[in-house]
């Protein structure tokens, strides 16, 4: 098969970007895929610089690398850099992320670093992540940075070396799905909202084998925070990567970005970033639409990003299960949340409440759930909430805007970025049978901490629920 | 990495959908700077009766008695038949590497997360993906199952002389028959990426 498409062929913008990163197309049908941008963390990175090694190699290019930990950093005593790390295998591999960058020469920004950070918020808000890069990270949320018209996908760690090897990946072409969201939504449907119904629409594994391209209207209006937030939980849809197609508010976000293009050849990528959208006839395998103007806040309420309910509605009864495998993943995930069809959201107990994570801890974030608390405190009941901000710069300006102290106020915790409670990887954890608001997007069992109890949803309905002490529905409450 | 042979192997069966890479391997095992170290702690929360730390003795933990590969003789299986989207979640290779030190050498599913599917050829990990109904008339058949696996051939062959024929990819085939390392392959269009880069520094140069 040839690379080169007829004139005139209408192109999506997946095609666009694998036609302009295809090396070769190999004989046995697949392709040898150029990777643009790498960015490294310590969990999945350290058997691949010893993989390097053992083989003699070296990095194909270093300055496409780029280098923080976040999943195992403590989110309290940064001060004392990475001896604050209690936990001795937690902070051997964080020092071992520093001694492979160090090694090779690679860019890191350390954990006493004001720009380190969740790898996903530190990439886009360096300018590290741009339209029409291809992008891997050895991380399933890697995703995220489609948001800004790039091919960005999850790796795991053998691919990861072979990134560092060859500046490739060997790659078949996945078939590409068009997601519109059409409407306005009401005001407090978030992002996060917007993908959790999407989930819950096509399915955990309603994207596999596909690329979803977020389009619409409703899309267009969000920020690039909110486009990230959608790309982010695009692999919950089970899809390797998200996309969206760059517009003026793209091009925006990059003016004062750090590692962006710069003078002369800034017009230049603007001119070429500017075609980094799908053709207007081009062809999709697959197109779904959702009307946002129904929509209605959203909450995960099982064990699977597809078992989520509107705010609104009651746990689902099990005969409304659209299959027997759903059936019994819903009897399996009753039992371990240890709740019941036909409860309403706000019999829910809750625990702890967690405001952080790759997919909601950017600085928009941060200021929906400080405008929810309205100079109220968090309720009796709930016994912890956790802020963490995704990166030290977006820490630094929630500060100058004084969003700390309102958090504080309200007697939430506020802490040092990374991924904290999202994996639970840190001190940061739920105890057994606990139950959490969270802004995260996995609410596996265990995912946040053993025997932990997790239920998604957007930075507000999290706030709202700390506040009350159960969810709420934000849309009568006057809260946003 | 170890090339594939045809195998007969014991079937352990674990229908249940969506099996994310959270349950195969939890991330407190994932501190580890190793590739090894991870097979006694794969579906760690489903295994043990307590929470499992790295580092520690877990011969001397509680097991679950009701959890099938604490079962004789699954305890030795080398075949998973799984349900469907397994290994959905994180990236995390620790999944394939935990299942293939525990003593697996092939999946067998209706569907897999592709992120997993990748993971697992890698590290010589056959994924076989059957129709949903096949997997059923697996699951129907007297257990314990064996199955003999055979790659070359792809086809699946149960005792009672029923095969089920399965597609892959024939790179990956021929990278799991001769034990291939990719990195090496890609290496040798060394020539091709370079003058790729060339090309590329000319249309988009702010990216070099
Ligand atoms: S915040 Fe959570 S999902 Fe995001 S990279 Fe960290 S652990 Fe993964």
């Amino acid at each position: 098969m040839s690379s080169v498409m007829p004139m005139g062929k209408q192109l999506t913008l997946y095609d666009k970007l694998w036609r302009a990163h295809t090396v070769l197309e190999r004989a046995d049908g697949n392709t040898l895929l150029y990777i643009d941008r790498h960015l490294l963390h310590e969990v999945t990175s350290p058997q691949a610089f010893e993989g390097l090694r053992l083989a003699g190699r070296r990095p194909w290019r270093i300055n496409s690398n780029l280098a923080t930990p976040d999943h195992n950093v403590p989110t309290t005593a940064r001060a004392q850099g990475i001896l604050g790390i209690v936990d001795e295998t937690s902070r051997l591999q964080v020092q071992t992320l520093d001694d492979n960058c160090d090694e090779f020469g690679i860019r890191e920004f350390k954990i006493d670093d004001q720009r380190q950070g969740i790898v996903h918020v530190v990439g886009p808000e360096q300018g590290a992540t741009q339209p029409g890069m291809t992008i891997v990270c050895g991380d399933s949320h890697t995703s995220t940075h489609g948001a800004f018209g790039a091919l960005a996908q999850g790796i795991g760690t053998s691919e990861v070396e072979h990134v560092l090897a060859t500046q490739c990946l060997i790659q078949s072409k996945a078939r590409c799905m068009r997601i519109e969201f059409d409407g306005v939504p009401p005001s407090s449907v978030t992002a996060k909202d917007m993908i959790l119904a999407l989930i819950r629409q096509i399915g955990t594994a309603g994207g596999t084998g596909y690329t979803l391209e977020f389009a619409g209207s409703a899309v267009r209006s969000l920020s690039m925070e909110g486009r990230m937030t959608l790309c982010n939980m695009a692999i919950e849809a089970g899809a390797r990567a998200g996309l969206i197609g760059v517009d003026d508010t793209t091009i925006d976000y990059f003016m004062d970005k750090p590692m962006a293009p710069k003078g002369a050849q800034w017009q230049q990528a603007v001119t070429y970033w500017r075609s980094l959208v799908s053709d207007a006839e081009a062809v999709f395998d697959k197109e779904v639409t959702i009307d946002v103007s129904q929509l209605a806040p959203q909450i995960s309420w099982g064990t699977s990003p597809e078992m989520v309910v509107a705010v609104n509605e009651l746990l689902p009864d099990l005969n409304q299960a659209r299959s027997d495998v759903e059936r019994q993943s819903w009897l399996r995930a009753y039992d371990y949340m240890q709740l019941k069809p036909g409860m309403r959201v706000d019999q829910i107990p809750l625990d702890r409440v967690f405001i952080g994570s790759c997919t909601n801890a950017r600085i928009e974030d941060l200021r929906v759930a400080a405008s929810v608390i309205q100079g109220q405190k968090k309720s009796p009941a709930v016994k912890q909430v956790l802020v963490v901000p995704g990166s030290g710069l977006v820490k630094r300006q929630a500060e100058a805007e004084g969003l700390d102290v309102i958090f504080r106020a309200a007697g939430f915790e506020w802490r040092d970025p990374g991924c904290s409670m999202c994996l639970a990887m840190n001190a940061d954890k739920l105890m057994p049978g606990e139950h959490c608001a969270s802004t995260s997007n996995r609410n596996f069992e265990g995912r946040q901490g053993y025997g932990g109890r997790t239920h998604l949803v957007s930075p507000a309905m999290a706030a709202a629920a700390a506040i009350a002490g159960h969810f709420i529905d934000i849309r009568s409450s006057g809260v946003a | 990495m170890k090339a594939f042979n045809d195998f007969t192997g014991l079937v352990a069966p674990m229908p249940q959908a969506n099996i994310d890479t959270d349950q195969i391997i939890p991330k407190q095992y994932l501190k580890s700077i190793r590739r090894s170290g991870f097979g006694v702690s794969l579906f760690d929360e489903w295994r043990y009766l307590d929470e499992g730390q790295p580092g520690q003795d877990h011969s001397k933990r509680p097991k679950n008695p009701d959890f099938i590969l604490n079962q004789a003789p699954y305890d030795h299986a080398e075949i998973l038949l799984a349900g469907v989207n397994f290994g959905c979640g994180s990236s995390r290779e620790h999944a394939p590497w935990a299942l293939v030190e525990f003593g697996f050498r092939c999946i067998i599913a209706p569907s897999y997360a592709d992120i997993f599917y990748n993971n697992s050829f890698k590290n010589g990990l056959l994924l076989i993906q059957l129709a949903d109904s096949q997997v059923q008339q697996l699951l129907a058949l007297p257990q314990p199952l064996t199955l003999q696996i055979q790659l070359m051939q792809q086809v699946i062959i149960a005792p009672n002389g029923q095969s089920f024929e399965f597609k892959i990819d024939t790179f990956r085939k021929q990278c799991l028959l001769e034990g291939l390392d990719d990195i090496g392959l890609t290496l040798k269009n060394r020539t091709d990426i370079e003058a790729y880069e060339k090309q590329q520094a000319g249309i988009t140069p702010w990216l070099f």
